[in-house]
């Protein structure tokens, strides 16, 4: 979608939302170098959300919706959970359709998307919680990469089933006493990175959303490395503070505390080689854009 | 709508000419050819420009399912790939069909069964994939017999429901299932049922319509809800999602969502007449025992007719094409002369014979039967039975230890 298709005609303008005006006026469509700076001068594609104050999961959508390399043509799938509540406040086409079919959704998707946009770039990038991703939608999750399915799969990992009310999951820590683990958890944390990658991704990055900077990185590498090579797998943190008994203003430390390099979110990446060498090309590419910039802003200074 | 009419006369990459559907279906000359039911399949979707067909194995339907899969390899359908078990492939379809592709399956029984979540919520996104259901039993202990029962299951999803009674049904009502359920006004998703076997694996002669000529491409811009493809500017929703807020607007937004499926159901009723020559056919509606059925049981139902107008009985027959939209006013009108209604049906409850008795007046007319069930034929002569014996006439005892 070309950022002329979102024009407001002058006659309609003042009885158009603020929302769409915003849209219109400051979204970061078409913007090369869109990221997790834009937060802040650029809230369009989420502005609001129903989620817990303090809840790491809105972090994390507010840097991943910033740092997706191509939202104009992009369209998002979401399954049921806590992600379902904010989904209806972003500004990017997104499915949710049941609970669980998250990946089946976006392979019948992107199929079509490829049939009817040939030659055209359209991302699909999946976004659900550990419940949908790893238990009740694990078979559709790794069918989708055993096929090379060309999209992202992101799970919010929170350890448990928040939006019910804090049940016992499959990526919950083994021993966690949960609602339905009334004696602890008796089986481990199911090693999905793992799983990821010896069921074909071409990109597995387990981490927190502690640092924007980082998601940003990951959420390019990952959109990149599917559209252009096969199936990618993001598994980042985002803790439920209310379920593990902290504070709005404790999500962030709760990330930090699980991140260090003995903690089950140290920071891990998988990289196949083809992706690899398309990072390679696409840094190299970066920086040639960044030289001939830099060169046209001193040939003008010196003009 | 402009973008779908100016393609009429262009070719598409196979050489194929994109005809006015009522051209292609009423005008254009047909040949008759000898195929089985899952042929048939594959020849309606030849001319149907499908953008995705998603398949599963389970019989009775994989013979079809596979040969799409040839159609795809010869270039006439956009993708098609095998998906991991009925409930994934229904949400395959789902996924194609939110990003504007015109969407085809296969499903059976226990698939049907499996897949029986993803149903209401195609109607709620008014996703218009069509889906070929080729009954088979769905009890335990297993069975891959023909069986209709999963037609009672799929009523109240929202799709529409056409049963096919042959295979020139199924040629014609695939290619019209398109047209009527993509129109605006509709946009639902179509199950399209036959009684496995009976249908997929006996050959009959079936007039088709030239292969060099197809339908018109899905124009998924003319949906009533936008298509999922980033054409067309997002939307933040809504502050608060209407998923579990316990308050009335969210109430009567759900309310409201749902009515408008079943009124969409209820405008494609229009279509369906115009399309499929009425929701019912009848014979001797003047007649005072009448014969209501659906899919095979029709085939034997006039079968029956035929055996008893030999022994003096003078019966007539309806032909129930369409179980949703259901043809309540019709049914009435061709029953109304007479006095006993009898349903025979392809499983155990009789779920059709239910439908009846909640439309007409008087229903105690409604005799439940004959029913065959677990993969048992329907001989007409115990649809003839179990006419002469509701009638006080002598009977022959059907594979009985003689009377």
């Amino acid at each position: 979608m070309s950022k002329e298709r979102i024009q407001i005609s002058e006659a309609l303008y003042d009885i158009m939302p603020s929302d769409y005006q915003d849209l219109v006026k400051s979204a970061t469509y078409g913007k090369d170098d869109r990221g997790w700076k834009d937060i802040g001068t650029s809230k369009e594609l989420i502005e609001q959300h129903s989620l817990c104050a303090g809840c790491p999961e809105s972090m994390a959508f507010r840097y991943i919706l910033a740092s997706l390399p191509n939202p104009e043509d992009t369209v998002m799938v979401g399954s049921t959970g806590c992600t379902s509540l904010v989904f209806p406040m972003v500004a990017v086409h997104n499915i949710h359709s049941l609970f669980g079919n998250q990946n089946a959704i976006a392979s019948g998707l992107k199929r079509a998307l490829s049939v009817r946009f040939p030659g055209r770039v359209k991302d699909v990038v999946v976004l659900a919680g550990d419940g949908a991703t790893v238990d009740i939608g694990l078979d559709m999750t790794l069918q989708a990469w055993f096929r090379q399915e060309k999209f992202t799969t992101i799970c919010f990992d929170n350890e448990l089933y928040a939006n019910t009310g804090g049940q016992e999951s499959g990526l919950m820590q083994k021993g966690f006493v949960a609602k339905m683990a009334p004696v602890g958890k008796l089986f481990d944390k199911v090693r999905l990175p793992e799983i990821a990658r010896e069921s074909g991704c071409h990109y597995v990055v387990n981490c927190t959303v502690s640092k924007p900077s980082l998601v940003e990185k990951v959420i390019r590498n990952a959109v990149h490395i599917a559209r252009e090579i096969g199936p990618t797998y993001l598994q980042l943190y985002t803790p439920c503070i209310l379920e593990i008994g902290k504070n709005s203003m404790e999500g962030l430390q709760e990330m930090r505390d699980s991140e260090k390099p003995t903690e089950r979110f140290a920071y891990k990446e998988y990289i196949s080689d083809p992706a690899k060498q398309l990072l390679a090309e696409l840094a190299a590419k970066d920086k040639e854009r960044k030289a001939a910039a830099k060169q046209l802003a001193a040939q003008a200074q010196a003009n | 709508m402009a973008e779908t009419k100016s393609l009429i006369g262009t070719q598409n990459t196979k050489g194929q000419t994109y005809t006015d559907p009522w051209k292609l279906l009423h005008e254009a000359p047909r040949t008759p050819s000898f195929f089985t039911g899952s042929e048939v399949i594959k020849e309606a979707i030849r001319r149907a420009s499908c953008d995705v067909m998603i398949a599963y194995p389970i019989t009775p339907q994989s013979e079809a399912a596979a040969l799409i899969g040839e159609l795809f390899a010869e270039g006439y359908v956009g993708d098609y790939f095998r998906g991991e078990s009925e409930f994934a492939v229904m949400s395959q379809c789902a996924g194609a069909a939110f990003g504007g592709a015109r969407v085809f399956t296969t499903t059976a029984g226990p698939g049907t069964m499996r897949a029986m979540e993803n149903f209401p919520m195609w109607a709620g996104a008014r996703l218009p994939i069509q889906m070929i259901v080729t009954c088979r039993g769905i009890n335990s202990p297993l069975s891959i017999q023909p069986d209709t029962l999963e037609i009672a299951y799929l009523l109240n999803t929202g799709m529409l429901v056409w049963h096919a009674e042959t295979a020139q049904d199924f040629f014609d009502w695939i290619l019209k299932g398109y047209i009527v359920s993509e129109e605006p006004e509709v946009h639902l998703p179509l199950a399209l049922c036959c009684d496995g076997f009976f249908v997929t694996h006996t050959k009959d002669v079936v007039n088709l319509t030239p292969a060099d000529m197809c339908l018109p491409p899905y124009d998924p811009y003319r949906s009533p809800v936008p298509c999922m493809d980033m054409e067309c500017p997002p939307v933040r929703m809504m502050r608060d999602p209407f998923v579990m807020k316990s308050n009335y607007i969210s109430y009567a937004t759900h309310a409201s969502w749902q009515q408008e499926i079943w009124a969409a159901v209820e405008r494609s009723r229009k279509h369906s007449i115009h399309w499929l020559n009425g929701l019912i056919d009848t014979e001797n509606t003047d007649a005072d025992i009448m014969i209501v059925a659906s899919g095979t049981a029709v085939s034997q139902g006039r079968e029956a007719i035929r055996m008893l107008e030999d022994e003096g009985v003078r019966c007539g027959l309806v032909k129930v094409k369409t179980l949703r939209p259901w043809p309540e006013e019709e049914i009435r009108e061709a029953t109304k002369n007479a006095k006993h209604i009898f349903v025979p049906e392809f499983n155990v409850t009789g779920w059709l014979a239910k439908e009846i008795r909640a439309t007409i007046p008087n229903h105690h007319r409604v005799h439940a039967g004959p029913h065959v069930c677990g993969g048992m034929t329907m001989p007409p002569e115990i649809i003839v039975s179990e006419i002469k014996t509701a009638l006080g006439m002598k009977t022959f005892s059907l594979a009985g230890r003689g009377s």
